[in-house]
């Protein structure tokens, strides 16, 4: 991978491109009669007016999400309005079975499933300094889905402790290839490496599994393996709920040194920052994510692979962006289970993020060349 | 100046011989694997009954049927299937001056697997030696996609590549997927056809294939110099008479004629064009040419034994040649990958 400097981040971007970004804005600012210095003036602007963009994206996207979760509780076989699905959710009303029951759990655990799938995705492309380098195709999604194919497979078990199986998949598979790359360090480029040698072998593992099994057992290994949220309930959503709590604001804040990793080794430590301990404590809340939440639904394919780079585009600054990531996360899982549930006849939600992913990401590789930020 | 030349010369010779020499030993390799591959087995035949059921069969002779109907098969595709990867794997990172070079890992496998799910579906083809013009056709397309989306401009690294042909592994597999959750008679079929599995596969597939394995080998030997040649940077071969496009463009079709056939006979056999080369590189020297001949043989040995260990590590059931060889080649690349600099 090339060595030149990736710029990141609000910290360190301005300096290179704050000049070209923000010309508009800049215009105005001298405008204003602060043009004695001119070159502060102008980075100052643009670094505004990036921030004020990534602001507004984010409002953007916390409105997008809320739309999401109201239209999954109020739409179904029986349609509620706005009043009778809060009525519902307070308990009472002729809907609050159905909200509470059946569309809440499934509702929150696409919203927990995507920020955290989001949030995870972003942080491994930004720990690994590579666009593509996301959980699904470091095979840590793939131990997972080994793991719990076996449990449906072989061993006959459904639910939590499919799950349970999952956790454990990527949990080992996430461990192995940073062991595999560990040499002096924790280095991106090995790390993405071997973590495409750890992705061949754990599909080796799941097509070895699906020819053994009976062929009546496989779809519902299948259908585990896209990713649905339609099975979740309320005692695993507390297990998810509770990691969610602990491991998002873990990463949010061991994710502050990102835009310092960004600039390469030499500089961030040059900056006195120590580049494998950050990028161990990053990635190990990330893996904790990927791990709870394929437990809970299945890797729902994608969505930790093009959140990040969506989230980038749309905010247009060139670090982790890892709330609007996360944002971004949610959003797709909830619109594409919503397409899932209600146009394709209750199809997994994997299914849509497949097809709907798939192209994004050939469109986002036409555009980088693949190893360039998304900027 | 002959003086000087001389010596050269001399030491150029011994090379050549010495790498002949390995070549052969690499060849009575490949015939100890063979033997073994017909010998051995779920059903103990004796070797002597082998041999017989090879020379002069007798009709109704279950040992003999054994060996010449389900034995000789697989071994025969094995063969093939290995030669080609070999052969394109090595072809690959010698034009691409990329260590992680591999067919299989650009999607060859996923586009033919792809390819195979929709002939199942959409076109009702159920007999095997349908699906290979559908492989084929799929894993040409995969490698021209990856290919095309990693190396716009300049050419790309290794960690671009590796991770675009990955990336696009997943979102084919996907597609596969989804039509698989809505058609279970496909499932049944395909499930065997995807993990490179070696049995019950026809040898008509192979009198079918092997003109065109026949016609990328010879694409890949007749290029081989230019490949050597682009090494030194195309100015300079471009200044020593090679036409660098015409030779990638080349280079390319035969890439896609091996691997793309090799995959339609066995399935998608994950890692085997990435590792055989270098495996075979401290044997082979440098040159394009030699390195081909190495991996050609090579690949040949590295599948039919991944067939036999799979037969012998799961008796009586067995653990396809290709779960065999991503396990065998796993190792190799994660090594790899520690010992060199990829930058």
């Amino acid at each position: 991978m090339d060595r030149r400097v990736e710029v990141g981040g609000a910290a360190a971007g301005p300096v290179v491109s704050g000049a070209v970004v923000s010309g508009a804005v800049a215009g105005d600012a001298e405008a204003g009669g602060g043009a004695r210095t001119g070159g502060v003036a102008v980075v100052r602007a643009g670094r505004a007016a990036r921030r004020r963009r990534s602001g507004l994206v984010v409002l953007g996207l916390v409105g997008l999400v809320l739309l999401l979760v109201g239209a999954g509780l109020s739409l179904g076989a029986v349609r509620l309005g706005p009043g009778a699905v809060v009525e519902a959710l307070l308990g009472h009303g002729p809907g609050s079975f159905v909200v509470l029951q059946l569309r809440a759990p499934r509702v929150v655990a696409g919203l927990l499933v995507g920020l955290a799938f989001g949030v995870a995705g972003a942080a491994f492309q930004s720990v690994l300094r590579n666009p593509l380098a996301s959980p699904d195709i470091l095979g840590i999604s793939g131990g997972a889905s080994a793991a719990g194919a076996a449990a449906i497979l072989l061993a006959g078990w459904s639910g939590p402790r499919v799950a349970a199986a999952a956790l454990v998949g990527a949990l080992v598979v996430a461990t192995g290839v940073a062991v595999a790359s560990w040499k002096r360090g924790l280095s991106g480029e090995r790390f993405v490496l071997v973590g495409v040698a750890a992705s061949l072998l754990v599909q080796a593992v799941t097509g070895y599994l699906l020819t053994r099994a009976d062929v009546r057992d496989v779809p519902a290994a299948l259908v585990w393996m896209v990713g649905s949220t339609g099975a979740a309930r309320w005692p695993q959503l507390a297990v998810l709920a509770v990691a969610c709590a602990v491991l998002l604001p873990a990463l949010a804040v061991a994710g502050r040194r990102l835009p310092v990793l960004a600039l390469g080794d030499d500089l961030a430590r040059g900056l006195g920052a120590a580049p494998t301990p950050a990028r161990v404590a990053v990635l190990a809340a990330a893996v904790g994510l990927i791990a709870v939440g394929t437990a809970t639904t299945g890797p729902i394919a994608f969505v930790a692979f093009v959140s990040g780079p969506i989230a980038r585009r749309a905010s247009g600054t060139a670090g982790a962006g890892l709330t609007a990531a996360a944002l971004t996360g949610a959003a797709l899982v909830l619109a594409g289970d919503l397409v899932a549930q209600h146009l394709l006849g209750d199809l997994p939600v994997g299914v849509v993020t497949a097809l709907v992913g798939g192209p994004v990401l050939w469109w986002l590789l036409s555009r980088t060349g693949g190893t360039r930020w998304a900027g | 100046m002959s003086l000087a030349v001389a010596p050269v010369r001399a030491d150029r010779a011994r090379g050549r011989v010495r790498r002949a020499g390995s070549l052969g030993l690499l060849l009575v390799l490949l015939l100890v694997v063979v033997a073994a591959s017909l010998a051995l087995g779920s059903r103990t035949i004796a070797p002597g009954q082998v041999l017989a059921a090879l020379v002069h069969p007798v009709a109704g002779d279950v040992d003999h049927a054994v060996v010449r109907d389900l034995r000789v098969p697989r071994t025969v595709l094995g063969l093939l299937a290995g030669l080609g990867l070999g052969a394109a794997g090595a072809l690959m990172q010698g034009v691409t001056r990329n260590p992680l070079a591999d067919p299989g890992l650009l999607g060859v496998g996923s586009g033919a697997s792809l390819a195979v799910v929709v002939a199942i579906t959409w076109f009702g083809v159920t007999a095997p030696s349908g699906y290979i013009w559908f492989a084929l056709l799929g894993a040409a397309a995969a490698t021209l996609l990856v290919y095309g989306l990693a190396g716009r401009g300049s050419a790309p690294s290794p960690v671009t590549l590796a991770i675009t042909g990955t990336a696009t592994t997943a979102v084919l597999t996907s597609l596969i997927t989804v039509v698989l959750l809505t058609d279970a008679a496909t499932l049944q079929q395909y499930r065997f056809w995807s993990v490179g599995s070696l049995a019950g596969r026809d040898l008509a597939a192979a009198g079918a294939l092997w003109p065109y394995l026949l016609a990328g080998l010879l694409l890949a030997f007749g290029v081989g110099r230019s490949v050597d040649l682009l090494a030194l940077g195309d100015d300079v071969a471009t200044g020593l008479g090679v036409r660098a496009g015409r030779a990638r463009l080349v280079a390319g079709g035969a890439v896609v004629l091996l691997a793309g056939t090799a995959t339609a006979l066995a399935g998608p056999l994950l890692l085997v064009g990435l590792v055989v080369p270098h495996l075979v590189r401290p044997l082979a020297g440098l040159a394009q040419r030699w390195v081909l001949a190495f991996s050609v043989v090579g690949g040949a040995i590295l599948v039919v034994a991944a067939d036999v260990v799979g037969r012998l590590i799961a008796r009586p059931a067995e653990v396809e040649a290709g779960i065999v060889a991503a396990f065998l080649g796993a190792p190799v690349l994660i090594a790899l990958v520690r010992r060199t600099r990829l930058v």
